[in-house]
C-alpha cells in the first residue's frame, strides 16, 4: 500500500478508535531518517500496545545504538489495540512503523523484544498484521529477517519456529554485528539460509532451524541435534563487560503511558542469589555504572524530555556500591521541580528508609518492600534471608517517618510451601500494620501484593513443580479470608494466568503448535486480564494431544535434559543443581560479592573481563586456582 | 509572580491527543525550556497553567491560548518567548507571548465563541450542499442528543458559511457559541447535515473573546 493511501485511510480511522495518539508517532525525540538515505532498515517491535511498549528500556537502548549508525535507520512498531486492529483489518491496512508509516514488511530486519512469555500469541498477531509468514521456514527473500531477544528467550524453544534468529543475552554489541552480517549477505544476494549460517557464527545467536530436539517416550528431551555445521551445541549468552553510556534522549509520548519517566539503569545483574529469581540468574555478572555517569545521564535526560519522574533501575538498588552518594546527588539534581525519583528493590533495613528520605518530594507513593515469604524456613529455602524482627523494625521506621502505606510483595507456591507458611503471610501483614497503628494510628495502611510463583528455566527451581489450581485456590482463599478489614488491601494473580505463564516458561518446541493454534482460535493479549482466555489454551493443548500439566506440575528428575539446556547463561547447571539441593536443606547462600561460589560466569567470561579491566564488574577477585567444593559438601 | 498568555497553533500530530495529555505536554515543554513556572500550594503542588477551552480529540487548533504563571517578577514577555523558542515541541508552534495582569479574569471565562474550519475529505456536490445548509439555518431549533442529553443546537450556531476550496473540495467556516454550558460542536452540525462526521478535518481557528 502506498504511503499516501495509508495516511489518508488513517485520517478517517483514527478519530473512531480509543487513544489514537498511540498510532501516529511524531513524538518529541523520535528519530526520523529518510528511507533512501540508509542501507539497512530495522523495525524494533514491542509485541503489545504503545502504552506498554514505549517505556521499554531494552528497545530504547537498541533504537539509539542503531540510529547512531549513519547507514541504518531504526523505527518503532507496537501492536494496535483490539479496536484499531479491527479497523486496520477491515480497511486492509498493514502494520506500519511509527516514524515513517512504512509497512513493517518492507523493513530489512524486524526485531521483536520478549521480556516475558505472555507476549507469545501477540508475536503471531504482529507477524500476521504485517503480512509476514508466521514460520521461519515459510519466509522468502522478500520477508524481513525476524529476530527476537529479551529475558523470555533464554528458553527460546516454545517460539523457536517463528523466528529466523534469536539473540541470547545483551543486545548492545551484537545488534551491530547482526547488521554487518546482514549487509554483507544482502550485497552478495545469496539465499536466505546463507544469512542464517553467517549469523550462526556470531556468539550469542541461536538459529532455531539449525537444531532439532529428539524426545523420549515420556515427552522429555533425549537430545538436541545440530543440523548445520555452524550451529554450535551450546549457545553462550552475550554480555557487555562494561555498560555503555545510557540513553538520555527518551521518546516523550504525547499521551499517558504506563511509565512516564526517565529510566537510568544504575547496575545490571544481581549477586543476591534468590533462588526463584530468573533475572538474578540470567543477568549475571553485576556491572555498575559510576555515580558521575548516572548523575550526568539524569541531568541530560531531564533536559531532553521534561519528564516529571526519574527511575533508577536495577534488580537490587541497595546493593549498588555508592547508593547513598548516588541518591543524594540525584536528589540535588532534581530538587527544583517537584520531581519524583523512584528507587525500586530496596533491602529490608532501616538504611532503605534513610535512602528514601533523601528523595524529597517523592513521598506521595507508598513504600514497597519484598520479603517474598513470611516464615524464616521459606526465606531460607528461597535464599532471601531476612528476619521477621528486621521487617517489623523497618516497617515501624517507615510509618514513623511519614509514609502511611506500605506495600509488601509476597509469593505463594514456593517449593515445599505449606498452608501454615501462607497463614504466616497473613499474620505478618497484620503484624506490620499493627506496627503502623502504634505509630500513626488508623492512618496506617498495608497493601499485600501476593503473586504465585512460577518456576523459571535457568534458575535453581527449574526442577520443581508449579502449584496446581487447587493448591493455588486454597492458598488464595485463605489470604482473602484473612486479609480483609480496615487498612488492609490484598491483590493476587489469576491462577489461570499463572498456569499459562508456567507452561510457556518451561515449554519445549512442541508448544509452538499449541501457541499457533491458540492464536488461530483467538488468543492474543494474554497478559491482559480482560483478554486472556484459558479455555482457548486448553482447547489448543487438546488439539495437539499435549498435557499442560506435563509442563506445569511435573517435578523434574535431577538428570533430566531440559529443552533450554543448549542455551548457556554463564551459570552452570551443576551450580543451579547445588543451589536447588541447598534449598531442600533450607541452607542459605551469602551475597556472592563477598566471595565467589563459582556459578560459572567468571571462568566463562574470563577473557572478556581481562580485556576490560576496571572496577565496574563486581565479581570478587578469586584465587588463581578456584577451590572446587564437591557438590555433596555444598549441599 | 507574573502571568503570561501564549498564543500558539496545535499542529499535527497533536490533534490526536486529549486535553489532559495536552496539559502534560505543556508542563514538560515549559520544564525543558527552563521556565520558572509557579506552583500551586498544598500537598500536591501543581504547575500553574491554564488552557483557554478544551479541544475535542482529533481537532487541530490555530490561535489557541494558554496562561502560564511564572515565579520571578523580573520576567518579561521577551525573556519568556526566547526561552520557549529555544526549545522544541513537535506539534506546537508559538505565535506570541503577552503579559496579562495577575488579577484579570481567568482565560476560560473570557471565551465567548469559537471559530472553526471544517474541511470535508470526500468530494461533494456544491449546490446540493448549499441547499442542505440553507435548510439547516432556516430551522428554528435543531434538537439533538449527545451523551444521553437532548439539547438545541440551533442557537449555538452564530455564523456558518460554505467555502469552496478547489474542485469538489469544500470547507465550512463556523462561529459557534463557546460559553459555559452552551458550547456548540462542529461535528454535530456536520452530522446534522447528513455527512459522515469522521470524513472531515476539524480546525479551531480562533476565539471571540468578551471585552
Amino acid at each position: 500500500m502506498e504511503r499516501n493511501t495509508l495516511l489518508e485511510r488513517l485520517e478517517r480511522i483514527l478519530p473512531t478508535v480509543e487513544k489514537p495518539g498511540r498510532y501516529v508517532g511524531g513524538e518529541l525525540n523520535q528519530i526520523y531518517k529518510e528511507w533512501n538515505s540508509v542501507k539497512t532498515h530495522v523495525a524494533l517491535a514491542f509485541p503489545d500496545i504503545y502504552d506498554i511498549g514505549v517505556p521499554n528500556l531494552g528497545l530504547t537502548i537498541l533504537y539509539h545504538i542503531l540510529n547512531e549508525r549513519p547507514d541504518v535507520l531504526a523505527e518503532r512498531v507496537y501492536l494496535p489495540w483490539v479496536d484499531m486492529e479491527a479497523a486496520m483489518r477491515r480497511e486492509g491496512l498493514p502494520l506500519y512503523a511509527l516514524e515513517s508509516k512504512t509497512p513493517v514488511k518492507q523493513f530489512d530486519i524486524l526485531g521483536i523484544t520478549l521480556p516475558y512469555e505472555t507476549l507469545y500469541t501477540n508475536v503471531l498477531n504482529l507477524l500476521d498484521l504485517a503480512g509476514i509468514p508466521l514460520r521461519s521456514s515459510e519466509r522468502t527473500i522478500n520477508d524481513p529477517l525476524v529476530i527476537a531477544g529479551g529475558h523470555a528467550v533464554f528458553n527460546p524453544e516454545p517460539i523457536a519456529p517463528f523466528f529466523d534468529a534469536i539473540v541470547i543475552g545483551e543486545g548492545e554489541e551484537i545488534i551491530l554485528e547482526i547488521i554487518n552480517a546482514y549487509q554483507e549477505w544482502k550485497t552478495a544476494s545469496s539465499p536466505r539460509v546463507n544469512l542464517l549460517a553467517e549469523l550462526a557464527k556470531i556468539e550469542g545467536i541461536y538459529i532455531p532451524s539449525f537444531y532439532e530436539p529428539e524426545y523420549h517416550e515420556d515427552g522429555t528431551i533425549r537430545s538436541i541435534h545440530s543440523l548445520h555445521p555452524n550451529a554450535s551445541l551450546q549457545i553462550k549468552k552475550r554480555l557487555v563487560a562494561q555498560l555503555p553510556k545510557p540513553p538520555t534522549r527518551f521518546i516523550v509520548p504525547s499521551i499517558g503511558v504506563v511509565h512516564n519517566r526517565v529510566s537510568v539503569e544504575i547496575m545490571r545483574g544481581c549477586t543476591r542469589g534468590c533462588r526463584f529469581c530468573h533475572a538474578g540468574m540470567v543477568t549475571r555478572p553485576v556491572r555498575e555504572r559510576s555515580v558521575d555517569e548516572i548523575v550526568s545521564a539524569v541531568r541530560e535526560a531531564l533536559d531532553a524530555t521534561g519528564f516529571e519522574e526519574v527511575a533508577l533501575l536495577s534488580l537490587s538498588s541497595s546493593d549498588y556500591t555508592h547508593i547513598l552518594d548516588l541518591v543524594s546527588r540525584v536528589a540535588d539534581e532534581t530538587s527544583e521541580h517537584y520531581l519524583t525519583i523512584s528507587l525500586p528493590s530496596l533491602r529490608i533495613e532501616s538504611f532503605s528508609v534513610k535512602l528514601m528520605e533523601k528523595l524529597r518530594g517523592s513521598r506521595q507513593g507508598g513504600f514497597t518492600l519484598a520479603p517474598e515469604a513470611a516464615t524464616e524456613r521459606m526465606r531460607n529455602i528461597i535464599n532471601k534471608p531476612i528476619s521477621t524482627r528486621q521487617l517489623l523494625d523497618t516497617a515501624r521506621e517507615i510509618y514513623s517517618r511519614g509514609w502511611t502505606n506500605i506495600k509488601l510483595y509476597f509469593m505463594i507456591g514456593h517449593p515445599s510451601e505449606t498452608i501454615a507458611d501462607v497463614q504466616a503471610i497473613a499474620d505478618l501483614c497484620k503484624d506490620v500494620l499493627a506496627e503502623g497503628r502504634k505509630v500513626i494510628g488508623k492512618r496506617a495502611t498495608l497493601h499485600a501484593g501476593v503473586s504465585t510463583f512460577v518456576p523459571k528455566p535457568h534458575t535453581p527451581f527449574q526442577w520443581v513443580a508449579c502449584d496446581t489450581l487447587d493448591q493455588i485456590e486454597a492458598k488464595q482463599s485463605l489470604l482473602k479470608r484473612e486479609l480483609r478489614g480496615p487498612g488492609l488491601k490484598l491483590t493476587w494473580n489469576n491462577p489461570h494466568e499463572t498456569l499459562m505463564e508456567a507452561w510457556l516458561s518451561r515449554g519445549d518446541r512442541r508448544l509452538a503448535n499449541v501457541i499457533e493454534t491458540a492464536w488461530r482460535l483467538g488468543a492474543k493479549f494474554d497478559a491482559w486480564q480482560d483478554q486472556f482466555n484459558f479455555e482457548i489454551w486448553q482447547k489448543a493443548f487438546s488439539i495437539h494431544r499435549l498435557d499442560p500439566s506435563f509442563y506445569t506440575h511435573r517435578q523434574r528428575a535431577e538428570d533430566e535434559i531440559f529443552p533450554w539446556d543448549h542455551i548457556f547463561t554463564g551459570v552452570r547447571k551443576a551450580y543451579l543443581l547445588s543451589e536447588y539441593r541447598a534449598s531442600l536443606l533450607e541452607k542459605t547462600q551469602n551475597d556472592c560479592r563477598q566471595g565467589c561460589f563459582a556459578c560459572g560466569i567468571l571462568p566463562k567470561y574470563a577473557d572478556l573481563r581481562r580485556n576490560h579491566p576496571g572496577n565496574h564488574w563486581k565479581c570478587p577477585e578469586v584465587p588463581r586456582r578456584p577451590v572446587k567444593v564437591p557438590m555433596e559438601q555444598i549441599a | 509572580m507574573r502571568r503570561f498568555r501564549i498564543q500558539y497553533n496545535k499542529e499535527s500530530p497533536l490533534q490526536y491527543i486529549g486535553n489532559l495529555d495536552l496539559h502534560k505536554v505543556w508542563e514538560r515543554y515549559l520544564r525543558r525550556a527552563h521556565i520558572p513556572v509557579a506552583y500551586s500550594q498544598g500537598f500536591h503542588p501543581q504547575p500553574k497553567i491554564q488552557q483557554a477551552a478544551p479541544l475535542p480529540l482529533g481537532f487541530l487548533s490555530q490561535n489557541d491560548l494558554i496562561d502560564v504563571w511564572v515565579e520571578p517578577d523580573t520576567w518579561t514577555e521577551n525573556v519568556f518567548l526566547t526561552h520557549l523558542q529555544a526549545t522544541q515541541q513537535p506539534g506546537i508552534q508559538i505565535l506570541s507571548v503577552s503579559s496579562v495582569p495577575l488579577n484579570s479574569p481567568s482565560l476560560p471565562t473570557l471565551i465567548q465563541s469559537s471559530l472553526y474550519r471544517v474541511i470535508l475529505l470526500d468530494p461533494v456536490n456544491l449546490s446540493e450542499l448549499n441547499h442542505r445548509l440553507s435548510l439547516l439555518v432556516a430551522r428554528d431549533s435543531i434538537i439533538r442528543s449527545r451523551r444521553n442529553k437532548t439539547y438545541d443546537l440551533r442557537p449555538l450556531i452564530e455564523k456558518i458559511e460554505l467555502i469552496p476550496l478547489q474542485e469538489d473540495c469544500v470547507a465550512f467556516e463556523m462561529q459557534l457559541s463557546a460559553r459555559e454550558g452552551a458550547t456548540g460542536r462542529p461535528e454535530e452540525i456536520i452530522s446534522e447535515m447528513g455527512i459522515d462526521p469522521y470524513a472531515a478535518r476539524y480546525i479551531r481557528t480562533g476565539f471571540i473573546m468578551r471585552e
